[in-house]
């Protein structure tokens, strides 16, 4: 029988490494060679013109071994960080400098880069070093950005670095046409990936070579290795760039290339000994990306069923200080905001603008979950002001499963048209509502209200855009002791590519699981790749794993059909062994089909002795390697989409208030959620985990609070609320849809981000639902209900119209 | 000038160690850098994510918040030292079982402290596991299969003392 591995809960590769001690870090590496260290002199202020830097003091300390500013920095190091992801709608584009020159624009902004024998004496030299600041009028927050009072940048007056208009249908006719309409605002706050490992950048030069060695904790290690080339003015083969274990990224190590990626290599290069830098927890709060901050206004026509006829959204996206990622995440917000509903017509405006706060680039979900909060806000308000039932107006709006594939008429974050490949909302939509059971919910909820308890229910859904193009790619070697190397480009996090891909190995190429090993995130084995983010891993190089395992299965079949002198269709391969079928003695290993691949086959092992027995005498008139073929068994694949494939779910909670403390508890949490085919269902749901665990933190715990002067107050982790145990409800209730997709070879969506995308949307209606007054802001927290439940009584906020 | 080095003289996971270290070294770097022990991970240096988590006499301390030269003559367990000679200790088994660990960084930390827990209350209930992983962030895994782990590796030790 054969042993299929896809689909199964597989236990992971990775973890004997990692719950030994073993795991290998980025600040793991470097001890041996004693690696200096270097400490950052960080801008306290948030908007400043930089006058005299005094590094004199600092000198003096022992150990100290070079101290750079931005006039240390040459040619293209120092020239402005490139502006990743440029688009016609960001018109005043700014990055930052990798050492601050003349101004700095957030407090966590680096301006010195200090080098010594260690951390401790690099941070007590950087904090001698004096910066003379001319303190500018920090801009904290949308509206201040918006009044443009104060510009970040001087020369961008109105703090609007991208304007973009995207419109489907007659937004104008259809909502003139509407029997309702509705106006509303909505506000999202600050939050940010947070991984528990920070950034860290260890570099080596090897001078003999003239080559640069790089491990840094990155979700996007070929890239790194292209910025660095061009910033050192290296040749791009001088440069390689390794993602050791990466210890959580969520996002914010996609951001590339970060200026200590340029700074490290360049010091390790200028000093000709490695050198090392590990961000600590204060450094990545001030000066790693944060996101979601954002207003949106809303306008909305729709008819008696809740179908909506017209709907037209304006947001304001707070984009920090720069914009190295480009406009990326509202445009995602600005395009997946529609979910799985069609309206008759959609208009949507954003402004992406400038503040004098830390720079804001994806974090899981990347502009979705406001997307997702606008539009199930709007479900819930058209089913209030119409008496219906939540559901019934989703369902209402919905994209029926024979409409696929939809186009939904817009241009996504890929470029590419937002056509939805497949999917099935209303299955989904009863699978959810049974799940939680929301036709009991109104027996309990008022059951619970004769006892003095507050409860409510809410439910929000969400489609997600994931795997976009433009490719990724797999190698795959099969060596002569028939073990089977695979290496992909892009990076993991934690997400368990050694185990996934190899599962696809096993069953695409017939192998035994134990054989393959998989490599990722290290360009000397793969130098091509885009990098793990958008929830693309397993769609983009899963099907390029698949595709190259597909190749070196059918260049072993070939081989082997030489060798046992049968037709290549009259083989299988099974568990490494190729055999005629229905005649397992005439079979082979491939291991051994391995070195008969190769007419160079010095007998340097027992494979290639054993191999010499099928080895047929060559035709003295032809060339031992054929025309179009190459020597050994390996293929190197790409995989490239026409365009994204669509995941979906939908989430409801049941959540209590307190009465007397506002508490928000979180009685049930239940997920339903599409990503088609499910390689690794362990995984898959291990993913979901976490992200509601980051949607729940961001929905009642988590906020970036900045001053008026663009302090962040909480930067540390005894202010800045990560959940415990305790904050994350005991049961996440989880079920499986699988509508495969069609663009891919295994069928599979993306499941990495799906977790976090609806649960401020899902919270904030689950309180609505309790209190009995609307949630328009998210987060919130027990001293944000308290005071709307005041102005509540106090008769300053309206009800909601009670449910049918 | 060249800071004053202290010897520190203590067992390791089982083995004498001494070492001249600045009297601001703290045990985590200590761990790390000095002895080469870098399954010990570093999450937030302030004491509240507790990655860094080892035994110190057998119980769990955060090791950033605690000065090397101030545990002369103590005994110190990191995540390196969990494991039995002839394979895995009952809670990294769990681990594995139960999918607890995504990118492994807080995992060390989760470990070192259940290991406390267990040999404390060695049957644990639900709200017990959840009280005694209370003190560790994690990032990845919301916490779900790390608390079934916990109950796990009461169970398989359990049958292993059988």
């Amino acid at each position: 029988m054969v042993t299929r591995y896809i689909g199964k809960p597989v236990r992971r590769v990775e973890d004997l490494r990692l719950i030994t001690g073993q795991g290998n870090y980025t600040d793991d590496i470097g001890f041996d060679a004693a690696a200096l260290e270097v400490a950052f002199v960080r801008s306290p202020h948030a908007h400043a013109e930089i006058g005299e830097i005094d590094v004199v003091d600092a000198l003096d300390i022992e150990g100290v071994v070079a101290i750079f500013t931005h006039e240390d920095l040459v040619g293209p190091a120092a020239e402005p960080l490139p502006v990743l992801i440029p688009h016609p709608s960001l018109h005043a584009p700014r990055t930052a400098y990798a050492l601050a020159k003349d101004t700095v624009n957030h407090v966590g902004e680096a301006i010195v880069m200090v080098v010594a024998e260690n951390r401790y004496l690099a941070e007590d030299a950087a904090a001698r070093i004096k910066v003379d600041y001319r303190v500018l009028p920090a801009v904290v927050g949308i509206p201040a950005s918006r009044a443009a009072k104060t510009a970040v940048h001087k020369d961008i007056p109105d703090n609007i670095a991208a304007h973009l208009v995207q419109q489907v249908g007659d937004v104008l006719a259809g909502m003139a046409a509407a029997p309702h309409q509705l106006e509303f605002d909505l506000t999202i706050e600050r939050s940010c990936s947070m991984p528990l490992e920070g950034k860290a950048v260890y570099a080596k030069w090897d001078p003999d070579d003239s080559s640069l060695r790089v491990y840094s904790s990155t979700q996007a290690a070929t890239s790194v290795r292209a910025a660095i080339a061009a910033k050192l003015n290296l040749p791009l083969p001088k440069v390689e760039v390794i993602a050791p274990d990466v210890g959580g990224g969520f996002g914010v190590k996609i951001m590339h290339p970060w200026p200590e990626e340029i700074l490290v290599p360049m010091a390790a290069m200028r000093l000709g000994h490695p050198v090392k830098w590990t961000e600590d927890r204060r450094e990545h709060f001030i000066s790693s990306a944060h996101e979601r901050g954002q207003e949106q206004h809303i306008r909305v026509g729709f008819d008696d069923a809740g179908r909506i006829l017209a709907l037209d959204v304006t947001f304001w996206h707070d984009n920090g200080a720069y914009t190295p990622y480009g406009i990326i995440c509202p445009i995602v917000t600005s395009t997946q905001l529609l979910g799985p509903y069609k309206p008759g017509a959609y208009r949507v405006e954003f402004f992406s603008i400038y503040t004098t706060t830390v720079i804001v680039t994806p974090y899981r979900g990347a502009g979705r979950p406001q997307g997702v909060f606008a539009m199930e806000r709007t479900m819930d308000r058209i089913a209030e002001t119409l008496g219906l039932d939540r559901t019934e107006v989703r369902a209402a709006n919905f994209i029926q499963p024979d409409e696929f594939p939809f186009d939904q008429g817009l241009i996504f974050q890929d470029g590419r048209p937002l056509i939805y490949d497949s999917g099935n909302y209303p299955a989904q939509l009863e699978m959810i509502k049974e799940m939680i059971d929301w036709a009991g919910f109104k027996d309990l909820q008022a059951d619970a209200a004769k006892a003095g308890r507050l409860m409510g229910i809410g439910i929000g859904c969400y489609v997600e855009g994931t795997g976009p193009g433009p490719y990724e790619g797999a190698h795959i070697q099969v060596l002569n002791d028939g073990s089977v190397e695979v290496a992909i480009g892009l990076t993991s996090q934690g997400q368990g590519h050694q185990t996934v891909f190899a599962q696809i190995v096993a069953d695409e190429l017939g192998v035994p699981f134990e054989s393959i090993r998989v490599t990722s995130g290290d360009t000397r084995r793969f130098g091509y790749a885009v990098g793990t983010f958008a929830s693309r891993a397993a769609v983009m190089s899963g099907s390029a794993v698949a595709l190259a395992a597909r190749s070196v299965k059918a260049k072993a079949l070939k081989v082997a059909a030489d060798a046992l002198e049968c037709s290549e269709n009259d083989l299988e391969l099974i568990d490494g062994m190729i055999a005629v079928r229905g005649n397992p003695t005439a079979s082979i290993a491939l291991g051994q089909v391995a070195v008969l691949s190769n007419p160079l086959r010095y007998a340097f092992d027992e494979a290639a002795k054993a191999a010499t027995q099928f080895a047929r005498p060559a035709d003295p008139n032809v060339p031992p390697v054929a025309a179009g073929e190459a020597p050994g068994l390996e293929s190197r694949d790409y995989y490239s989409p026409p365009r994204s494939t669509f995941a979906s779910g939908m989430h409801a909670a049941i959540v209590e208030i307190d009465p007397e403390t506002s508490e928000i508890t979180i009685d049930r949490y239940c997920v339903v959620h599409d990503c088609g085919t499910l390689i690794n269902p362990m995984i898959v749901t291990g993913q979901v985990h976490g992200g509601v665990a980051q949607g729940i933190a961001g929905a009642l715990y988590e906020t970036l609070a900045y001053d008026e002067h663009g302090q962040l107050l909480n930067a540390s982790f005894m202010d800045f609320l990560m959940p415990y145990v305790t904050e994350i409800p005991g049961r996440l209730e989880l079920g499986h849809q699988e509508t495969p997709s069609p663009l891919n070879p295994l069928g599979i969506k993306g499941a990495g981000e799906a977790g976090v995308i609806p649960v401020s949307a899902v919270i904030a209606a689950a309180v609505e639902d309790a209190m009995g007054f609307r949630i328009d802001a998210m987060p919130i927290n027990p001293s944000a209900l308290f005071d709307l439940r005041r102005d509540f009584a106090n008769g300053k906020i309206d009800a909601i119209r009670s449910r049918p | 000038m060249t800071e004053e080095r202290h010897d520190v003289q203590l067992t390791v996971n089982g083995h004498h160690r001494s070492v001249l270290v600045p009297a601001r070294r703290t045990l985590s770097d200590f761990l790390r850098h000095d002895l080469g022990l870098t399954g010990t991970h570093v999450g937030c240096e302030h004491g509240v994510c507790g990655a860094c988590t080892v035994l110190l006499d057998g119980e769990p301390v955060r090791s950033c918040l605690i000065f090397a030269v101030t545990i002369t003559g103590h005994e110190v367990t990191t995540v390196e030292g969990l494991a039995p000679a002839d394979g895995l200790s009952p809670v990294q088994q769990a681990f594995r079982e139960c999918h607890a660990l995504q990118c492994g960084f807080c995992t060390p930390g989760f470990l070192t402290t259940i290991t406390a827990g267990l040999a404390d209350n060695p049957a644990p209930t639900r709200a017990d596991a959840v009280e005694m992983i209370a003190g560790n962030l994690c990032r990845c895994t919301g916490y779900q299969n790390i608390v079934d782990a916990v109950l796990r590796a009461a169970e398989i030790s359990e049958q292993t003392s059988w």
